[in-house]
């Protein structure tokens, strides 16, 4: 059937319709044996929906798929599987408390008798392990590793049964720089080997340094299918978002007025009781925008909970305009004109169950106009609502719908619009546009910069260094707890700051030995 | 007007299902009729003459169905801020008890200050026992399930084993007779009341047969205040928010402890009114046996309510129509046994049909999700 030899996949004319939307419309999807393709789209373009249909997850309404020139019929992931489809998932599909060996043998494991057996199964990984430079310890727990490794089992465990084509879901999301940079040698050495990688991401730069060739969904239809050195990061933006997108923050030099918040010597003890922040100290000033860059994990979290007073401080003190607030309540801190953009929208940020209007008084539920005398003045919240969403653009649901039923880069609108009107004095943004689509991205941006250029102060935590440096007046590296030095935005670079966020300067031998 | 459309439409398909549920109980249960050698048509002729028959038997079925509305409430309430309440047994029960007590303690009092001094006692005392549990969650992170379970246990001693065998006056297991001054009025003494009794048609109320007393009223204006608490007023907001993801109630500044307690008190609230209803306006004193499981049926009205609680009303009305009506099946010639199989394929249905809805939901869920 295949014209072409080389095709290892071809997907044609995909249809796949949920009530009321067309998640993908007609898609074409054709992947060569032995590159990597960067499956490309902002949230809602169908990518996900794709690879489920390929999966195996989902029957397809219309439209074909063949592997290597003969067409299939997939009604399962094992079906998947045994043609020699692997996925490695966006949320690793990993026990925690099994080991990496058992983890990845699980559903398939070496038998002697009816009993596991466990040496066999150690060789085997460490045999795939060393084939693909991919290091794991295979007597390790997953929970006791670092989420590199974690997704190092993940992709011996696809190699382990037997997968040719290999599908990431947004494999960086989760990593650090330099993680990113093993992952991507990874993805080079499987190639050698002749296997075919599938690459999902919405980060363009990601996409330029490893991909071979590009496809970009845009509303549930292939725009098209594109080699990648033919084209600029632009060009590919602007191919998902159907208009010019400014890749690049735009802003003016910083201009700090007096200090309007103030940690000192902060100490924070995390959900397991043990020290998280460990005496950290911070200043910042109206009009500017301080970055915090560190690796998840190394105390961010508890310390920004800690400034919106939903976690007990230690010890240290906090001020906003010289007013202590170091035992506030999240609500008095509130009142004290501090806003807050959660890093989880879905846990923190948003009661997924509420409708949008609920959601916009979310924190301000107590205060005129939304109510009086304890009474939700629903005429009242309804106009501010859709002012809101008029003002924001926010798609895919009127003043009822449920925040569970917007997409990723909406329901974050939504918490940004929430937050920004009132009009805060300070704003600590916390993962600003994780999981949000390139034009949401530069919106949500244009929003920050907006705030500080008003003389607001602005406290930015983010994972994406490169959203750090674009926005960011002064940069501040956290690790393990501390803060180990401050350091203006225009002066460093990614390099310099992925050293310090590992905690030395010293060549760190790309090794993670667990944490 | 879309949403209010797309609200009227998940309230009806609610209900469908409910409904739904019930047929497929009744249907369940002719294959149990037959087995004791009844006709099923006979039997549930019966079962709706008893219930809707005349009309002393829909206000029989009313005044059934009262202590069940407000046991389901006392469920509904908590659940919509994500707790399970079990204990509306022993709430009610302990707002029986000090309803009964406080009935006939007071001697000398007028009517209008002596109900509703017992309804309040009886109310403050089941909300203590449900205010107790809430607290032991909000400050120590208790589990609920279990301390309201064994609340229950401690209320049965206290109230049944020990409280009748020491106040009691008669060889009947009961505490003394409350005054007439805290009897709540019944319907068939209306037409002789001195002020009711002047309005129109109140006539009809006269026949010796009508159980039925004021706690129906107080019982729906009950479940009125609670949905207008729950929906319209920032208490409401606060404790659904918790229900409905506590770190994100959190986050806006609510204080999910506070709020756990708040609701648990309510919810023992109305449980004891439940009590206080049939002490004083049934039994005319606490006695045993009088809470007849209402504190578990409760649960079950609840979930065929959806936790809504207009929709508790409903709930209610259908279990006290199966009561009432499961009386008149037995005098067909069902065994009681029979009627009680009945009442629990019901629930059994309703509880396994919510979990299938629960799953479709899902299901639609992830095939929504892009």
């Amino acid at each position: 059937m295949s014209r072409e030899e080389n095709y290892i996949l071809e997907m044609k004319n995909i249809t796949k319709i949920f009530p009321g939307v067309k998640a993908n419309d007609n898609v074409n999807f054709s992947v060569k044996k032995g590159e990597i393709h960067a499956l490309v789209g902002e949230n809602g373009a169908g990518k996900t929906t794709l690879m489920k249909v390929l999966y195996g997850l989902y029957d397809q309404d219309n439209g074909e798929i063949f592997y290597n020139g003969e067409k299939v019929n997939l009604d399962g992931p094992q079906s998947a599987i045994d043609l020699g489809i692997g996925m490695v998932h966006q949320h690793f599909m990993l026990v925690d408390p099994l080991t990496v060996t058992e983890n990845i043998v699980l559903g398939n494991e070496p038998r002697s008798g009816i009993i596991l057996n466990q040496r066999k199964a150690r060789e085997k990984v460490k045999e795939i392990s060393k084939k693909y430079g991919l290091y794991v310890d295979p007597e390790a727990e997953i929970r006791d590793i670092s989420v590199g490794m974690q997704q190092r089992a993940e992709i011996i465990k696809t190699l382990y049964r037997g997968a040719e084509l290999l599908i990431f879901d947004e494999p960086t999301a989760v990593l650090t720089p330099q993680e990113i940079d093993e992952l991507f040698e990874i993805f080079k050495s499987l190639k050698e080997q002749g296997k075919t990688i599938i690459f999902i991401t919405h980060k363009l730069q990601e996409v330029q340094e490893i991909s071979d060739r590009i496809t970009v969904l845009r509303d549930g239809e292939s725009v098209d299918t594109v080699n990648t050195e033919d084209v600029t990061e632009e060009d590919v933006a602007e191919m998902m978002v159907g208009r010019q997108v400014l890749l690049e923050v735009e802003k003016t030099e910083a201009n700090p007025g007096e200090e309007i918040f103030k940690v000192n010597d902060l100490k924070v003890r995390d959900n397991r009781d043990l020290p998280a922040v460990k005496g950290v100290s911070l200043t910042v000033k109206k009009g500017e925008i301080l970055g915090i860059a560190g690796i998840e994990g190394n105390g961010q979290t508890e310390l920004v909970e800690a400034l919106t007073g939903i976690r007990k401080i230690e010890d240290g003190e906090v001020k906003v305009r010289d007013k202590n607030i170091t035992d506030f309540n999240a609500r008095e801190i509130k009142r004290e004109s501090v806003a807050h953009i959660p890093e989880d929208r879905q846990k923190r940020g948003l009661i997924m169950d509420f409708n949008l209007q609920e959601n916009v008084i979310l924190g301000y539920h107590n205060l005129k106009p939304f109510s009086q005398n304890g009474i939700i003045q629903y005429n009242n919240v309804a106009n501010y609502t859709q002012k809101l969403i008029e003002e924001f653009d926010i798609r895919g649901g009127g003043l009822g719908s449920k925040a569970k039923n917007l997409s990723g880069g909406n329901q974050q609108k939504l918490i940004v619009a929430r937050e920004f009107s009132q009009d805060p004095e300070f704003l600590i943004a916390s993962q600003p546009t994780r999981g949000v689509d390139v034009g949401s991205i530069e919106f949500i941006h244009d929003q920050i910069i907006k705030k500080r250029d008003n003389g607001a102060g602005v406290l930015l935590l983010s994972a994406d260094l490169s959203e750090i440096l674009s926005l960011s007046d002064r940069i501040a590296v956290i690790y393990e707890g501390e803060i180990v030095d401050v350091l203006k935005a225009s002066e460093t670079d990614e390099r310099e700051l992925g050293k310090l966020m590992t905690g030395s300067t010293v060549e760190t031998g790309g090794e993670d030995s667990g944490r | 007007m879309e949403d209010r459309w797309e609200n009227i439409k998940t309230i009806m398909a609610n209900f469908g299902i409910s409904l739904l549920s019930i047929v497929v109980a009744l249907i369940f249960g002719i294959f149990f009729i037959l087995l004791t050698e009844q006709s099923p048509v006979t039997a549930y002729k019966a079962l709706y003459q008893g219930a809707f028959g005349n009309f002393s038997n829909i206000l029989n079925t009313f005044w059934r169905s009262t202590p069940l509305i407000l046991t389901g409430l006392a469920f509904a309430l908590p659940f919509r801020a994500g707790l399970i309440n079990i204990g509306a047994e022993g709430q009610l029960l302990m707002g029986g008890f000090a309803a009964g007590v406080a009935g006939y303690y007071f001697t000398s009092l007028p009517g209008f200050i002596h109900l509703p001094l017992a309804i309040f006692i009886g109310m403050l005392a089941g909300a203590l026992w449900g205010g107790i549990p809430g607290l032991l969650k909000a400050k120590f992170g208790s589990n609920e399930v279990i301390t309201t379970i064994m609340l229950t246990h401690i209320s049965i001693a206290l109230t049944i084993n020990y409280g009748i065998n020491k106040l009691r006056t008669s060889s009947r297991m009961a505490t003394p007779r409350i005054e007439s001054t805290a009897a709540l009025l019944r319907f068939k003494e209306i037409p002789k009341h001195p002020i009711w009794g002047k309005l129109p048609f109140v006539e009809i109320f006269a026949e010796p047969g009508i159980r039925l007393h004021m706690n129906f009223i107080l019982a729906i204006i009950s479940a009125i205040i609670l949905w207008y608490v729950l929906f319209k007023t920032t208490l409401g907001y606060e404790l659904r928010a918790v229900g409905f993801n506590a770190d994100g109630a959190e986050y806006g500044g609510i204080n999910p402890g506070k709020n756990m307690f708040i609701t648990m008190f309510i919810g023992g609230a109305v449980a004891g009114l439940a009590g206080a209803g049939e002490a004083l306006g049934t039994h005319l004193s606490f006695m045993s046996g009088m809470d007849a499981g209402y504190g578990f049926t409760g649960i079950a009205v609840a979930l065929i309510g959806q936790t809504h609680p207009i929709g508790v009303i409903f709930g209610g009305l259908l279990f006290g129509a199966l009561n009432q009506g499961g009386l008149e099946m037995q005098f067909a010639g069902v065994p009681s046994e029979i009627v009680n199989i009945i009442q629990a394929l019901v629930i059994f249905f309703v509880a396994s049909l919510q979990i299938l809805k629960m799953y479709l939901r899902k299901r639609k869920e992830k095939e929504g999700v892009e």
